[in-house]
């Protein structure tokens, strides 16, 4: 299991398109990914889920990686975090 | 008797139309224990498979009738028929509580609807209603109660309805309908949003009182207002009818304006730009017609958050918008706070005249460990499109060159460290201070450019707080003194082959246009929704005639009567 924590850049926080990127990306690995922010951890391979943390701008967002290829999501997703999308 | 309800003016627009009423009430699934949970999941599975088919063939049509940005939206609805959090949690009730699938799968959306309205932020409290019409088209379908078809509406309508899924919105026949109206929802709803881009008149957010509407009701709406009378007398039709023609009219003429370029009636080119103080600003100042962003605020990264924003996210939002204007030119001005605009977490002293205190470049100058990140930036975004760099808040020439040297460090620092940077990027300066205006040719051998903000600088030059209502009359955008000062600015910059801009609410006033025009500014930057009012009044004027009239403006006594000898001339009055 791998853990790492990112700052989200994106102004507009992190909504409906962002999640569908990470989620579209998190779906692609066989590992488990777990997103954590402000003491909530939910699934992240559920943009439903990924939406109920309400993660604006500037959050701290931590990934919680476990299984197969968790090396190389960590450096996909956590990548999709700080990104700022259109 | 005529009702009038008010709501929030979502899309702007006049419509008189029947009220197709449809049902707001939402279907709640009763519980009921089932001998075989597998045939449940069966049914469940189907169901989405249905809703799949019918999401995709709305997203098709959606994509024909608005475009793919439009029909993004169908995919996050796809994604959610896909969600592992919300299919196999009401799988797995299914199987553990033996319930029907229609109340597994709403209870299990439920939380998800729940979870989401508490949020703060309103943009993710409207995906609630995405789950609520997913889940609605998934429990209809299972109970055989499919959606009612609004492509189906053909008679000239007015929908009202308590909120408007998204797939209902994209289904509207816009043949037959000439608005809507809903109970719930905020400009950022889906349905509002829809409602612009379709350029279809709304009235989100009207209240419980619709739910008296009766079906077949007329109602004249004006979503400029944001107002609805229900079953309107005579006089008020014939007074709807009459703004409905005048805002149409007045809308099409505007419009035909966003793709020409802005010159004056006798062909002077001048340059019209936006304002932004966002990233999502950028869209509607393209959206408008805006030839540069003449102004690009950059506090809103430095604002409402806990520490200073780093390099890195300043560089995205930089290259960001400069990429968007795809070439075009964008003025990024440098931080534009202390004094008033605080920052709590740099723990700035308190000044008991912060207007005049350490502002601006004043206070980026004295603290390099914030100004320096955003100096490179800039440089590192350099590349991405046409950036010119400005100062605000320029007192003393001594304050521009070192900020200039500032710059030119770190240019070297990056280049020597292999980071490409533009080879040319104009500096420039703001003109807000009656020091720096006055004394513009001194400035005009070390800028590359001024833009004049003019609300800083008729508060300074007037010695008035606009705010401060007992002096606020003060405020003379069009007072000679302004005026000279303005044209003294354009006539040293011009002698220095530099052009100049006005980045104040003035560039956008009607009134102070066909001056600025005449007095020979290059470049208009105001907020994007004035920009069409702006190219066109510009094209109605002869440069050649303001030249003459602007002087002749600049000799009289005072701010009323520049403003009625420049209301005269528009109307073709001679007589002021």
């Amino acid at each position: 299991m791998i853990a790492q924590s990112f700052t989200v850049a994106n102004p507009a926080g992190f909504h409906v398109r962002p999640i569908k990127s990470f989620v579209q990306a998190a779906g692609e690995f066989p590992c488990k990914v777990s997103v954590s922010c402000k003491g909530k951890t939910v699934n992240g391979k559920s943009s439903l889920s990924m939406l109920t943390l309400g993660i604006a701008a500037q959050d701290e967002v931590t990934l919680e990686i476990d299984g197969e290829r968790e090396e190389e999501a960590m450096k996909t997703l956590g990548e999709l975090l700080v990104r700022i999308h259109e | 008797m005529t009702k009038q309800l008010a709501g929030i003016a979502a899309s702007p627009g006049i419509a008189i139309a029947r009220a197709v009423v449809l049902n707001a009430e939402e279907y709640v699934p009763v519980r009921t224990t089932v001998a075989q949970p597998e045939r449940e999941t069966a049914r469940l599975q189907a169901a989405i498979g249905q809703a799949r088919a019918e999401i995709e063939r709305i997203r098709a049509a959606t994509e024909e009738k608005l475009g793919a940005e439009k029909a993004a939206i169908f995919e996050g609805h796809l994604l959610i028929l896909e969600d592992p959090d919300l299919i196999e949690t009401a799988e797995s009730r299914i199987r553990e509580e033996a319930v029907n699938a229609e109340y597994a799968l709403y209870e299990t959306a439920q939380t998800f609807v729940e979870a989401l309205l508490a949020l703060d932020d309103e943009t993710l409290r409207e995906r609630a209603a995405d789950v609520r019409d997913i889940c609605g088209r998934i429990v209809g379908i299972l109970r055989g109660a499919p959606k009612r078809d609004l492509s189906l509406l053909s008679d000239e309508c007015i929908v009202v309805a308590g909120d408007l899924a998204p797939s209902d919105t994209a289904g509207l026949n816009l043949e037959a309908v000439r608005g809507f109206v809903t109970e719930v929802g905020s400009r950022t709803s889906h349905s509002a949003i829809m409602a612009r881009s379709l350029d279809i008149p709304a009235i989100v957010g009207a209240g419980p009182g619709i739910r008296d509407i009766p079906d077949g009701a007329l109602v004249a709406m004006d979503a400029v207002e944001g107002l609805l009378l229900i079953d309107p007398s005579p006089e008020e039709l014939a007074a709807y009818a009459d703004k409905k023609e005048k805002y149409e009219r007045r809308r099409d003429e505007l419009r035909a304006w966003a793709s020409r370029p802005t010159a004056s009636a006798d062909g002077r080119r001048v340059e019209i730009a936006a304002n932004i103080g966002q990233l999502e600003d950028v869209q509607k100042a393209l959206d408008n017609g805006a030839e540069a962003i003449g102004l690009f605020r950059t506090e809103f990264l430095y604002m409402g958050r806990d520490r200073l924003p780093t390099e890195e996210e300043q560089f995205r939002s930089y290259k960001y918008v400069l990429e968007k204007m795809a070439g075009k030119p964008v003025v990024i001005r440098t931080l534009d706070v202390g004094g008033d605009k605080e920052l709590p977490y740099l723990g700035l002293p308190r000044e008991s005249n912060p207007f005049l205190g350490r502002r601006a470049l004043r206070f980026c100058l004295s603290r390099p460990d914030v100004f320096r990140p955003q100096l490179r930036a800039l440089l590192r975004a350099s590349r991405f499109g046409n950036l010119k760099i400005m100062f605000p808040m320029v007192a003393v020439l001594e304050e521009l060159v070192e900020a200039k040297r500032l710059l030119e460090e770190e240019k070297q620092a990056l280049v020597s460290s292999g980071v490409e940077v533009a080879d040319r990027i104009e500096v420039g300066i703001m003109i807000e201070i009656p020091s720096a205006a006055v004394s513009a040719d001194l400035f005009a051998e070390e800028a590359d450019f001024f833009s004049i903000g003019t609300n800083d600088l008729i508060q300074y030059t007037m010695a008035a707080d606009r705010m401060n209502e007992t002096v606020s009359y003060l405020y003379q955008p069009y007072h000679p003194s302004v005026l000279r000062l303005i044209r003294h600015v354009i006539d040293a910059a011009h002698a220095a082959g530099k052009w100049v801009g006005v980045c104040g609410e003035m560039a956008g006033d009607l009134t102070a246009v066909p001056l600025l025009l005449g007095l020979g500014l290059d470049e208009f930057s105001m907020s994007a929704g004035s920009v069409l009012p702006a190219r066109e009044r510009i094209g109605s004027l002869s440069h050649r005639d303001w030249q003459t009239l602007s002087k002749q403006a600049l000799t009289l006594s005072g701010s009323e009567e520049v403003q009625s000898f420049v209301q005269a001339r528009m109307e073709g009055r001679q007589d002021a």
